[in-house]
C-alpha cells in the first residue's frame, strides 16, 4: 500500500511507446503477419440455426486446384478436459471449445463452422468450400430465453442437465445448464415490513464487443512437430493451453506470437481460428492464415448474453432498502456458459440489503456462444436493479443520488456473496456524482436526466514480468499481456517509479510464450493492477541488484546501501561514497557483474471492488422517436490512476459502449435463427459524431492488496450506462422502458401507446 | 481457529450447515477438514474461488490464515 506515498512519474501523462505506430498504421495486427508459402485458409458455416449435420462430403473441395487441405469435425478430437487459467481443474470446457470449432453432430447456430479448407488463395479457399456438399437435417432453433424455457421445447444438447440448484421439478435434458441462488436474510419477511415495493421485469439483448480488428491468425506446423501461431488475442498462454487440449498436443510444441490487438473487451479470449489453422497446416504441411470477415465476426464469434431479468425491491418510508428478490436468466448461445452467476452476484452488490435471495440460470440457444464483454453479467443485472430504484425514488421523492448513498455499503458490510468489504469507494463516487455540476445543470426542451450505479470484482490472477537494465541506462520492461488499454506505458511508469529513471526510457514489450513466464490473460481490468504487481516486483529486484553493484563499487556491505529517489546511496558516508545514480551503475554494469535482469510472478487475489456511477442528458424526439445523449458523465473509484489519461479512455470506452448497448445495439435474428444484421451498417454502434465529449471523473480509495493501491478500470464503466440512459429516458418521456436497446422504432411506439 | 461459510447454494451439499470451524493453519488443510466433513462439496469446490478474510484468490491452497480468518467460498468469476 503506497499510504503518503509521493509519486514522481505515477499519475503523469506520458506519451506512449508504441502511439505513433498504431496511428501512422505501422503496428502489425493479427491479419498483416505473412509467411513464404502462406496458404489461406476458409470457414464454411451452416446456413441453419439448428440441424443435425446427416454427412459431410469434402471431396469436390479436395479436387479443387490450389487446395491443400480440408477438415472438418473429425479432425478435432471430442475432448472430454477442463481448462482452468492458471492451472487446475475448470474454466474452459475443451469438448464445447473443440465442437464450436468445428461442429461434430450438430450445427448449433447459424455461423457455427462445419468444415474448413486451406488453399493457395483466399478465393480459392471460398470456392472450394462452397462445393463441400453438407446434408443438413433441420431442426426448429430456440432463440430467446422464453423459447428455450417452453415446454417441449427443442433440447440443443441431448445430455444437458441442470447443475448447481436445480428446480425440483427441472426436465432431463434440458437447455437450463445451470441454477445458481444467492439468499440473506428472511425475503418474505422483507417484503412483509416494506412501505413500497416495485418490481419489473426488463430484458437487455444479445450485443457484440465491436472490437475494430477481426480474429485472425497464421499458424504453422512444422515438420518436426513445433507449432507456430501468430494471433490477435488477449491470452498468447490460453491460446496455446487452449489449442494443446483441444487437439491433444504437448503444450511444449506450441509457441504463440500476439500481435498487436485491435480491442477485445473480452472477445478475444476464447480461441475460433487458432487449432483450425493448426489443424490445417498440419495436412498441408505449410503455414496457413485465417481472417475472419466482418460478418463472420458477428455470426461466429462471441457476443455477450442477452438477459431477462425480473426484479423486486422493498423499502421503508425513508428509503431504507429492506428486501429485493430477483431472477436473471441469461443466453449462453449454443454451449453452457453464460455469465448469470457473475450477474447474480453482482445485481445487488452496491447496497445494503438484509433480504434478498437472487436466483440465476444459464440458458443455451441457438446463437453463437457468449463470450466475455467487459464486466460479464454486471450490466444486465444493473439495468434491472438500477431502474426499480429510479423508480422507487420518484415513488418515494428522494433525490435517486440519495436513496442509493442512504443504502450505499461501505468498508466491513458483506458483499450478497459472502465476503466483506475491504475499502471501497462507492460512497465517494456517489458523493462525487452528486456534487458535479452537471447533476445540477438545467436541462433543455424534450431532454431528461438519469443516474446510475454498477460494481465489478476485478480480477487478480498470475503474471509474470522481466525487468533488464542496459548499459546506457535504459531498461525494458517485459510482460505477457497484450496491450489493450495503454498498458505498456503504465508499466514503463511503474519501472520509472521504482528505479528513477524517465519514462521514455523504458520500453515495454509484449512477449511470446517462449520468452516469458506464464501469464494469464489480458483482461478482467487486471493488467495494470496484477501484471503491474510483477512488474514492479521485478523493477524491485532490479533496484536490489543495483545496491549490491554499488555495494561492490564501494566494497561495503549489502546492508549499507539504501536506494532513495532513483540514487544507490550509503548508510555510512565516507568521501569515495556520493550517491550513484542508474545511469552511472549501469556504466559500471560490466565491471561488477554483468548484465542485470530483475524478475518477478504473482497469483493475486482479486483486487478490490471497483464502483463507477453516471449521469446521463438524453434528448428525445418525439415525432421520431430519436434520441441524442447530450452530456453524459461517469465517475468511478479506480484506486489509483498510474496514467490518468489511459484510466478516461477506458471510463470513456466503457461509457460509449454501453450508451450503444442501451440505446441502438441488439443481435435482430429472423424467426428461423438467421442473423439479419451482420454488419457496423445495420448493428449500429454508437461512432465518435453520435456522442458528446464524455466527462470523467477519478476518484482514487487505495487498494490495499496493491503497493500503488491501483484498483483495475476497464470493466465497470460499461454498468451504470444502460439503467442511466434509461432513467434519462424516463425522465424525458415519463416512460419506464424496460426492454432495450431504446431505438427509435420502440421509443416512438410507446410515446403513442402512452 | 478459521471460519467457512457456505453461501445458500452450497447448503445441499453440506447437509444445511451454515458455517464450519475449523483449527487449520492453512486454506489447504481447512479445505481437507471440509470435504472430509463434507465430500459432496469435492466436485462443485473445482468451480470455486475461496475468499480470506474479504480477498478472493484462485489457488490459496499455501495462504496462511490467522486466528478468525473468515473464508468463503465463491463462484469463479471471468472478466472482459
Amino acid at each position: 500500500m503506497s499510504g503518503e506515498r509521493k509519486f514522481r512519474y505515477v499519475g503523469t501523462r506520458p506519451v506512449r511507446h508504441d502511439g505513433l505506430d498504431k496511428v501512422t498504421g505501422r503496428a502489425n495486427y493479427g491479419a498483416d503477419f505473412t509467411l513464404p508459402g502462406l496458404l489461406h485458409g476458409y470457414v464454411l458455416r451452416s446456413p441453419h440455426a439448428h440441424a443435425r449435420i446427416v454427412s459431410i462430403d469434402t471431396s469436390a473441395a479436395d479436387a479443387v486446384p490450389g487446395v491443400k487441405a480440408v477438415v472438418t469435425g473429425a479432425d478435432i478430437p471430442k475432448s472430454t478436459a477442463m481448462l482452468s487459467l492458471g492451472g487446475g481443474k475448470g474454466g474452459f470446457d475443451l469438448a464445447d471449445m473443440g465442437d464450436n470449432l468445428l461442429a461434430h453432430d450438430k450445427a448449433l447456430y447459424e455461423g457455427h463452422a462445419v468444415a474448413a479448407v486451406a488453399a493457395t488463395s483466399a478465393e480459392i479457399a471460398r470456392e472450394a468450400a462452397e462445393q463441400i456438399a453438407v446434408v443438413y437435417e433441420r431442426l426448429p432453433p430456440v432463440l430467446t430465453v422464453d423459447q428455450a424455457l417452453a415446454p417441449n421445447a427443442a433440447i440443443l444438447h441431448d445430455r444437458l442437465v441442470t447443475k448447481g440448484q436445480p428446480l425440483p421439478d427441472a426436465p432431463t435434458p434440458t437447455n437450463v445448464a445451470m441454477r445458481m441462488e444467492l439468499r440473506g436474510g428472511d425475503v418474505d419477511k422483507g417484503f412483509a415490513e416494506s412501505d413500497i415495493i416495485v418490481e419489473y421485469e426488463f430484458t437487455t439483448p444479445m450485443v457484440h464487443q465491436g472490437y475494430i480488428e477481426p480474429h485472425a491468425c497464421v499458424a504453422r506446423y512444422g515438420e518436426d512437430g513445433q507449432i507456430l501461431v501468430w494471433t490477435s488475442t488477449q491470452g498468447p498462454f490460453i491460446v496455446r493451453d487452449c489449442c494443446a487440449g483441444i487437439l491433444g498436443l504437448d503444450a511444449a510444441t506450441i509457441k504463440v506470437v500476439p500481435s498487436e490487438i485491435g480491442g477485445g473487451f473480452g472477445g478475444k479470449i476464447p480461441v475460433y481460428l487458432e487449432p483450425v489453422a493448426i489443424a490445417l497446416s498440419r495436412k498441408a504441411h505449410r503455414p496457413v492464415k485465417m481472417v475472419m470477415s466482418r460478418d463472420d465476426v458477428f455470426r461466429a464469434s462471441g457476443p455477450t448474453s442477452g438477459a431477462k431479468v425480473r426484479m423486486k425491491i422493498g423499502v421503508k418510508q425513508d428509503g431504507t432498502i429492506v428486501a429485493a428478490s430477483g431472477s436473471l436468466y441469461y443466453e449462453a448461445g449454443a454451449y453452457p456458459g453464460s455469465p448469470a452467476a457473475t450477474g447474480a452476484m453482482c445485481a445487488l452488490a452496491p447496497y445494503k440489503i438484509p433480504n434478498f435471495v437472487i436466483e440465476a440460470f444459464d440458458i443455451v440457444v441457438n446463437r453463437p456462444k457468449v463470450a466475455a464483454y467487459r464486466a460479464p453479467g454486471s450490466p444486465s443485472a444493473a439495468f434491472a436493479t438500477e431502474s426499480v430504484l429510479d423508480e422507487i425514488a420518484r415513488r418515494l421523492g428522494f433525490d435517486p443520488i440519495d436513496l442509493r448513498l442512504k443504502n450505499a455499503v461501505e468498508e466491513g458490510d458483506a458483499a450478497p456473496y459472502g465476503p466483506k468489504y475491504g475499502p471501497i469507494g462507492l460512497r465517494q463516487v456517489l458523493e462525487a456524482t452528486k456534487n458535479h455540476p452537471h447533476w445540477q445543470a438545467p436541462l433543455g426542451p424534450n431532454q431528461g436526466r438519469g443516474v446510475g450505479c454498477g460494481f465489478w470484482f476485478n480480477a487478480g490472477l498470475s503474471s509474470s514480468a522481466t525487468v533488464s537494465l542496459s548499459s546506457d541506462g535504459s531498461a525494458t520492461v517485459v510482460t505477457g499481456n497484450p496491450d489493450i488499454g495503454g498498458t505498456r506505458v503504465a508499466q514503463s511508469i511503474m519501472v520509472s517509479e521504482e528505479l528513477g529513471i524517465p519514462v521514455e526510457r523504458v520500453r515495454a514489450t509484449v512477449a511470446d510464450t517462449d520468452s516469458i513466464g506464464y501469464s494469464d490473460l489480458t483482461g478482467g481490468s487486471r493488467v495494470c493492477y496484477a501484471t503491474g504487481m510483477a512488474v514492479i516486483k521485478a523493477a524491485q529486484d532490479v533496484r536490489d541488484q543495483l545496491r549490491a553493484r554499488a555495494a561492490k563499487i564501494w566494497d561495503v556491505d549489502v546492508d549499507s546501501v539504501a536506494w532513495n529517489d532513483g540514487c544507490a546511496v550509503p548508510l555510512e558516508p565516507a568521501d569515495d561514497r556520493t550517491p550513484l545514480t542508474v545511469h552511472q551503475l549501469a556504466e559500471k554494469i560490466a565491471q561488477t557483474g554483468g548484465p542485470i535482469i530483475g524478475r518477478a510472478s504473482v497469483n493475486a487475489p482479486m483486487a478490490g471492488p471497483a464502483f463507477a456511477a453516471s449521469i446521463c442528458d438524453i434528448e428525445v424526439d418525439k415525432e421520431t422517436g430519436v434520441s441524442r445523449v447530450v452530456r453524459y458523465t461517469t465517475i468511478q473509484d479506480v484506486g489509483k490512476a498510474v496514467h490518468p489519461s489511459f484510466v478516461e479512455g477506458q471510463m470513456q470506452g466503457g461509457a460509449a459502449q454501453g450508451i450503444g448497448w442501451a440505446l441502438n445495439e441488439e443481435y435482430i435474428y429472423s424467426p428461423d435463427g438467421l442473423m439479419q444484421n451482420a454488419g457496423f451498417l445495420d448493428y449500429r454502434m454508437p461512432v465518435a459524431s453520435d456522442l458528446p465529449m464524455i466527462d470523467t471523473v477519478i476518484i482514487e480509495v487505495e487498494n490495499p492488496l496493491h503497493p500503488y493501491g491501483v484498483r483495475g478500470v476497464g470493466e465497470v464503466p460499461i454498468v451504470p450506462p444502460l439503467a442511466t440512459v434509461a432513467n434519462a429516458m424516463r425522465d424525458a418521456t415519463g416512460i419506464r422502458f424496460t426492454d432495450l436497446p431504446l431505438s427509435p422504432p420502440r421509443v416512438l411506439e410507446a410515446l403513442a401507446r402512452y | 481457529m478459521a471460519t467457512i461459510y457456505f453461501l445458500s447454494g452450497l447448503k445441499q451439499y453440506t447437509g444445511g450447515v451454515e458455517s464450519l470451524t475449523v483449527d487449520a493453519p492453512r486454506v489447504r488443510e481447512l479445505m481437507q477438514a471440509v470435504t472430509e466433513r463434507f465430500p459432496a462439496l469435492s466436485e462443485p469446490l473445482q468451480m470455486m474461488s475461496i475468499a480470506v478474510d474479504g480477498a478472493i484468490h484462485r489457488h490459496p491452497d499455501y495462504l496462511k490464515l490467522s486466528a478468525g480468518s473468515e473464508v468463503h467460498l465463491v463462484p469463479r468469476i471471468s472478466g472482459g
